[in-house]
């Protein structure tokens, strides 16, 4: 098989130059091509990033950082301010990461403690096919199936057990709300920290669960005592990976949050949020002043959502969530 | 100090103190007579006390774990059976086939244009961000240095991460403002949400590709570029199919990014790419959505109904193709 | 490798013969001599292997562990086969044999750590004070906690010095004197001076002799009844060795010891009794089986079977 070599040695002078030449540039035209490729993902959100500040530039210089805290928005009478909207992306994607972060650890527990590897190879996947179903069919479902059934019986369950919380409030009429936006986001942030995290605890050494069984530990204690804190800093990544993907998901929110414009103390009242707004105004973005102020909500967004996930990957620096989570 | 009703506490300081072997070690036991210690090894060996208490626990932590995993399937089962039960109901050969009616508040009609339009959208990112997606993967794993190929890294990650209305509001200021929405913009938009997720994927399959396979080629002598080429994309095409799969999955279902640069269509059937706004099937469901009116959302839970079988098949489909490059390995 | 010397071997009949320290209750003593009466008619039926005879050491002394017969598979292939043996309390017993002969498998039987193993089947009895380990209704986590292990890598937690000794403690509510239980089980296993200053550091930054040393005291600090030690010191130099060796000279004196090593040397130096495990390929699958068991020094200078001379003299099979 070293033909080529023996070839090339014996090739006349001129001849050699000219392979070698033909390959100095093909080995520099692949270069160069992806050199292009990956240069464009940076340039692509560089480009992002200045498209954004931008747009939102006429509302930046007119209302200033003011717009964070003002809490009217009134396209009609050039009223603009993402108070309300911060405090319902705040609201719902807390609630929703406290419901998703112990079941996503739960699963993740499961799959990799406690399943076989049949199962796992069952229930894994199936997981994570929550995770592909596209937030527009979970919203439409969360309108016509899901909100419903919150409306009709979960809502006022919670409201005769709970109702001496301010935040569970009187059912709504609709179903749609805070309420039904949170357990909407649960179930997309969910499967992702259930993933994840099951890739995390997978990778916890044998050695030390065997050693913490050994010195008479029960099975709940080697999780807790040794797995879960092997893994921690990981699953505080995926927690925020899944902040991110909660802080940022319009269309579903958008469904099912009712588009209100107040603030609200109670889940089962509307609100809205920075992204749901944005795609809330999708058809009626006619003014200048209300797209700048559209983009300004973006331009909060993308903060928002880029120091969320610059921090899942610094917490995890050792481990690549990326590419977990772009899988 | 101990549970009166510790069962494992039996006296041993009792025992005849005037034992010299005891006397010698008695500076080490003296540490170990805390009463909780005294473990009688004969006993017998089902839990009693505090273990039959931890035993507890354990079991109810290993219920709610279980609990929420059935949680979780049980939640795609309901959704899917949602989506099934209602969609079915409207699929027809002609759903698939013709246009919505134009009039709202009308039964019957297809959603045949929001097909062809998807699909050629689809088909568009594809061809935009596969190419792109493949050489920065191969940027990162056979050109870059450690730091270049972490900034490209990151770079790509948080592109990933970004909310995709934000891309949508990207794609909007960059080709719609000052024109007009059209196919090709929501072709530029899905690429972008689909560029990272493949150049990850394929980055992976890649240096999994045996070190050896590109020794061997370097060995012979043969540049570069042959090698890559010829040995490490032919060794990784499994993988990169099905990488392009997943994001084409993926992509196929967002609506955040279409909403601004391609969302205000006539439900006719266009190929027209360049000039106008192309139907398709997840702005129409999310139209439909917001326009609450019965037979619009009897026709979106077709539409649904479609957009789900395709890309819980190709998600499926994927990961199996996946399976089978890595077995093959 | 030469067969040791009988000069070099360690004094064990003096060592051993001391009087245990802990002394029985009556109860104790009264179970003991059931379990042993128990076990002498079953030892005569099945013809006990060769060394398993009385002998100066274990006359007298309580058998912690009676197995009987014991087969352990792994799905369809056998790893040991017809076991048949008792460990006495508070000497050290040494599993030596060739790699794959099932010392492993045997050890970990003990404590029920090859449950959790697919496929993993168990024939035959394992009695502990006269308790099948195996019967329904024993709880697993309760047998561990008497039987302590120490695996051949050093495995601490990534947790502190002191939390690596105090995890178990804690889990098992023992919780009055923590501090003070730390100290003596580092004092135990000779490793307190080394880290009394910097017991909130992380265990990981101890050398590996030291992180062995702190399994063992993870281990003592739930003051088990029995130590299984699987080649405690396969993964240490020479000195960490020494000093985990003469260590388990000072815990036999509270606890009953069983070490798997594949040193011939370090068996001959530190156990009272040995049990050479060998492959046997007779019925054309290899399986491990007892070959011989019976006092150490026995085992080394005159030993009944060619197999265990060959062995410990170095001249395979
Ligand atoms: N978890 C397991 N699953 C399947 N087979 C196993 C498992 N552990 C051990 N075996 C098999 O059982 C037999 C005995 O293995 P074991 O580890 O007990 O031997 P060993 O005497 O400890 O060997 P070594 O000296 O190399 O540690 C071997 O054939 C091994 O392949
Ligand atoms: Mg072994």
């Amino acid at each position: 098989m070293n033909a080529p070599i023996g070839l090339t040695g014996t090739l006349p002078g001129d001849a050699r130059s000219r392979v070698r030449s033909a390959d100095r540039i093909g080995d520099g035209v692949l270069y160069g091509l992806c050199m292009l490729a990956s240069l464009l993902a940076v340039v692509t959100l560089g480009a992002i990033a200045y498209k954004v500040i931008d747009g939102a530039s006429a509302s930046i210089s007119q209302f200033g950082l003011g717009f964070l805290t003002h809490s009217a928005w009134r396209p009609n009478f050039g009223i603009f301010g993402a108070g309300t909207f911060l405090y319902g992306t705040a609201v719902t994607s807390f609630a929703a990461l406290l419901l998703a972060v112990p079941l996503g650890i739960s699963i993740g527990l499961y799959l990799s403690m406690m399943a076989s590897r049949r199962v796992r190879g069952v229930i894994g996947p199936l997981v994570e096919m929550l995770a592909a179903i596209p937030s527009v069919i979970l919203g439409f479902w969360g309108i016509l199936v899901f909100g419903p059934f919150l409306q009709a019986h979960l809502e006022p369950f919670l409201h005769r057990t709970l109702g001496f919380l301010p935040i569970f409030g009187a059912p709504s009429s609709t179903g749609s709300g805070l309420f039904n936006a949170s357990l909407i986001l649960t179930i997309m942030v969910v499967p992702i920290i259930a993933s994840l995290s099951r890739d995390l605890f997978l990778a916890v050494p044998q050695e030390l669960q065997e050693g913490a069984t050994a010195l008479g530990a029960t099975r709940w204690e080697v999780l807790r005592g040794v797995v879960l804190p092997s893994a921690a800093s990981g699953v505080a990544a995926a927690a925020f990976l899944g902040l991110g993907r909660a802080l940022g998901e319009a269309i579903a929110v958008t469904q099912v949050i009712g588009a209100g414009d107040f603030i609200h103390v109670s889940l089962f009242q509307t609100g809205d949020t920075l992204a749901s707004r944005i795609a809330d105004q999708y058809q009626g973005a006619a003014t200048p002043q209300l797209v700048a102020s559209l983009f300004y909500l973006g331009l909060i967004l993308m903060v928002i959502g880029l120091i969320a996930n610059i921090a899942a990957q610094w917490i995890a620096r050792r481990f690549d969530v990326g590419r977990v989570a772009a899988r | 100090m101990t549970d009166p009703d510790d069962p494992d506490v039996t006296p041993r300081e009792a025992s005849d103190p005037s034992d010299a072997a005891l006397q010698a070690t008695a500076e080490l036991d003296s540490l170990s007579l805390l009463a909780e210690d005294l473990l009688d090894p004969s006993g017998p060996l089902t839990p009693s006390g505090h273990l039959r208490r931890r035993q507890m626990v354990s079991r109810l932590a290993e219920a709610a774990q279980t609990t929420a995993a059935v949680l979780a399937v049980a939640v795609l089962g309901i959704l899917v059976y949602s989506v099934a039960s209602r969609g079915a109901s409207v699929l027809s050969i002609g759903f698939l086939t013709k246009d919505p009616p134009v009039l709202s508040g009308v039964a019957g009609g297809g959603i045949a244009p929001a097909i062809v339009g998807t699909a050629l959208i689809m088909a568009v990112a594809t061809a935009i961000a596969m190419p792109m997606g493949i050489l920065a993967a191969l940027f990162l794993t056979e050109f870059a240095g450690r730091w270049t190929a972490r900034a490209i890294r990151l770079a790509l990650d948080l592109l990933n991460g970004l909310p995709t209305i934000v891309v949508g509001l990207f794609v909007f200021g960059l080709l719609v403002v000052g024109h007009h929405q059209s196919g090709f913009a929501g072709s530029v938009a899905l690429a972008i949400i689909m560029l990272p997720l493949i150049a990850r994927a394929t980055q992976e399959v890649l240096t999994l590709v045996p070190a050896g396979l590109r020794e061997a080629a370097d060995a012979l002598g043969v540049c570069h570029w042959r090698t890559v080429l010829g040995v490490v994309l032919p060794t990784a095409r499994g993988g990169i199919l099905t990488a392009t799969v997943l994001a084409v999955a993926r992509a196929a279902g967002e609506t955040a990014p279409l909403i601004f640069v391609c969302s205000i269509f006539s439900n006719t059937t266009s190929l027209n790419l360049f000039g106008q706004a192309l139907p398709n099937i997840p702005v129409y469901i999310f139209n439909a959505s917001e326009a609450a009116e019965r037979y619009g959302f009897a026709r979106a839970w077709g539409a649904a109904f479609v957009l789900l079988a395709f890309i819980l098949l190709a998600s499926l489909g994927g990961r199996a193709l996946g399976r089978r490059a890595t077995l093959s390995r | 490798m030469r067969p040791p010397d009988p000069s070099e071997m360690p004094a064990t009949g003096a060592s051993n013969v001391r009087p245990r320290v802990r002394i029985q209750t009556p109860a104790l003593a009264h179970e003991a001599a059931q379990a042993a009466a128990n076990a002498r008619p079953t030892d005569a039926l099945r013809g006990s292997p060769r060394g398993e005879q009385d002998s100066a050491l274990t006359v007298g002394r309580e058998a912690i562990f009676d197995v009987q017969d014991l087969s352990v598979s792994y799905g369809s292939s056998q790893a040991i086969s017809g076991v048949t043996l008792q460990i006495h309390r508070n000497l050290i017993t040494a599993i030596i044999g060739p790699s794959g002969c099932g010392k492993t498998t045997f050890i970990r039987s003990l404590n029920r750590m090859n449950d959790s193993v697919p496929g993993f089947t168990i024939d035959g009895k394992i009695l502990y004070h006269g308790h099948d380990i195996y019967d329904r209704g024993v709880d697993r986590v309760e047998v561990r906690r008497r039987i302590g292990m120490v695996f051949q890598r050093p495995n601490p937690f990534p947790k502190s010095i002191y939390d690596n000794v105090a995890w178990a403690p804690r889990n098992l509510k023992m919780k009055s004197g923590l501090d003070e239980r730390v100290e003596r089980a580092l004092r135990g296993a000779a490793l307190w001076d080394e880290v009394k200053d910097r017991l909130k550091d992380s265990a990981l930054g101890l050398s590996g002799g030291q992180q062995q040393r702190l399994c063992i005291a993870r281990a003592i600090a739930i003051q088990p009844d029995v130590l299984l030690l699987d080649e405690p010191a396969s993964a240490l130099d020479p000195i960490a060795t020494a000093a985990i060796e003469e260590l388990m000279q000072t815990l036999k004196n509270r606890y009953t010891i069983v070490i798997v090593t594949h040193n011939m040397q370090q068996a001959a130096r530190v156990a009272d009794r040995t049990a050479f495990f060998n492959l046997d390929a007779s019925d054309g699958r290899r399986t491990g089986v007892l070959v011989e068991y019976g006092d150490t020094d026995v085992m080394f200078t005159r030993p009944a079977d060619t197999r265990t001379s060959d062995y410990v003299t170095g001249r395979f099979g």
